[in-house]
């Protein structure tokens, strides 16, 4: 069963104290930032500092992320090739508009991968859509490489291009473009990540809007901040009733594939592919929960 | 690589340092160091920066260490830093790191 992918936590990459404690949390991601959170000066230094924490062994259990600078940028690819030196399991793009910056990324990956050793393939892709174009994109960017396991949404920049801002509530400002994200998402099989939260005191907002990318189908939001981490995994916890009907469609699944039955019923209800697909869903979700 | 100028990295955060590096006219290596826990982990940490400046093929120049409980890969990077800064270097040879 593959790990549920909820929680991606911001870390900035200049900060040592942050970068040898963040696992403490257990976000199911850690990304590691090079980007908008190390200023120009320091790229050079959190370079290194990213570098080497990624072959920390306290962060082998969590998913490892590393968010680059746009390769267009001076930065771009020196962060990638740190990125890749150091074995990071996934390397995120910012600000994606189009497929083709996928592909370049991509064909940078396979080199670095060829040139350090390592299995050329391993390093998984995300794309942050950030703009009116990426949103319009979305689906090509979604599926512009075999290697993208996940887009994301970030809020900020894309409200900016749009010419409006939060309004806090219901979120229409968001609305078409988590719809677009998801379906995106959705249509090439690969995760979703709703926008970080800002302000880290405002709890209650936090969780109102946690609820509004639950219910729309995303399976997780990036987060700015540790003490995120815990209510997002429990707001996306399955309830006690929801856990022990899933287990129970696993068991009769396993039953009927072991008496070569092809399906199989539970308290009337047809136990099919979907069923079990939720199911399992159900069940990595209240796994670290 | 030679330390032609200097430089810094690093900060005085907890669990951070900073590694000030310079040029040495007398020819020699000099490393200072100054840490809050000197007497628990000093030779651990003197082994990582000797570790650290030896693999970047650094011979002579000063570098001073103010240490604030630094963990080994912290202080691998700030050192690196330092000296790629100070050697004015933009390229990166991976495999000394």
């Amino acid at each position: 069963m593959r790990k549920a992918r909820r929680s991606m936590l911001f870390v900035p990459g200049d900060n040592p104290g942050m970068l040898s404690t963040a696992f403490v949390y257990q976000p199911d991601s850690v990304m590691f930032d090079l980007e908008d959170a190390v200023s120009p000066r320091e790229k050079d230094s959190a370079r290194l500092l990213v570098f080497h924490t990624l072959s920390l062994p306290a962060y082998k259990d969590v998913e490892r992320v590393v968010r680059i600078n746009r390769l267009d940028s001076e930065y771009g690819l020196k962060d990638l090739e740190a990125a890749i030196r150091g074995g990071a399991d996934v390397v995120r793009l910012p600000k994606t508009d189009s497929a083709e910056e996928v592909h370049e990324l991509e064909s940078h990956v396979a080199r670095l991968e060829k040139e350090c050793g390592c299995r050329v393939g391993q390093t998984k892709l995300i794309a942050a859509i950030e703009s009116a174009s990426g949103v319009v994109n979305a689906l090509s960017i979604a599926t512009a490489s075999t290697r993208m396991v996940a887009i994301a949404l970030a809020g900020f920049d894309y409200l900016v291009d749009m010419q409006t801002k939060r309004s806090g509530g219901s979120e229409p400002e968001l609305f078409y473009a988590r719809a677009a994200l998801l379906h995106a998402a959705r249509a090439a099989h690969i995760d979703a990540f709703d926008v970080a939260y800002g302000n880290v005191d405002d709890d209650e907002g936090f969780l109102r809007e946690v609820q509004i990318a639950k219910q729309l189908g995303f399976n997780g939001k990036s987060l700015i901040h540790p003490r995120q981490v815990y209510l997002l995994h429990r707001a996306y916890a399955p309830s006690e009733a929801e856990l022990m009907y899933a287990k129970r469609v696993i068991a009769a699944a396993e039953d009927a594939h072991g008496k070569g039955q092809g399906v199989v019923s539970l308290d009337g209800k047809m136990i099919d592919p979907p069923v079990i697909k939720e199911a399992e869903e159900v069940l990595s979700r209240a796994d670290v929960a | 690589m030679k330390i032609t100028k200097e430089a810094i990295a690093g900060t005085l955060e907890s669990s951070d340092l900073l590694v000030k590096v310079a040029p040495n006219q007398k020819g020699t290596l000099e490393v200072v160091i100054r840490s809050e826990v000197i007497k628990q982990f000093g030779k651990q940490i003197r082994r990582v920066i000797d570790d650290t400046l030896r693999k970047l093929e650094v011979s002579e120049g000063s570098v001073v260490v103010e240490d604030k409980g630094a963990l080994d890969y912290a202080i691998r990077a700030r050192v690196q830093a330092a000296v790629l800064r100070g050697a004015g270097s933009e390229e990166l040879d991976w495999r000394q790191l």
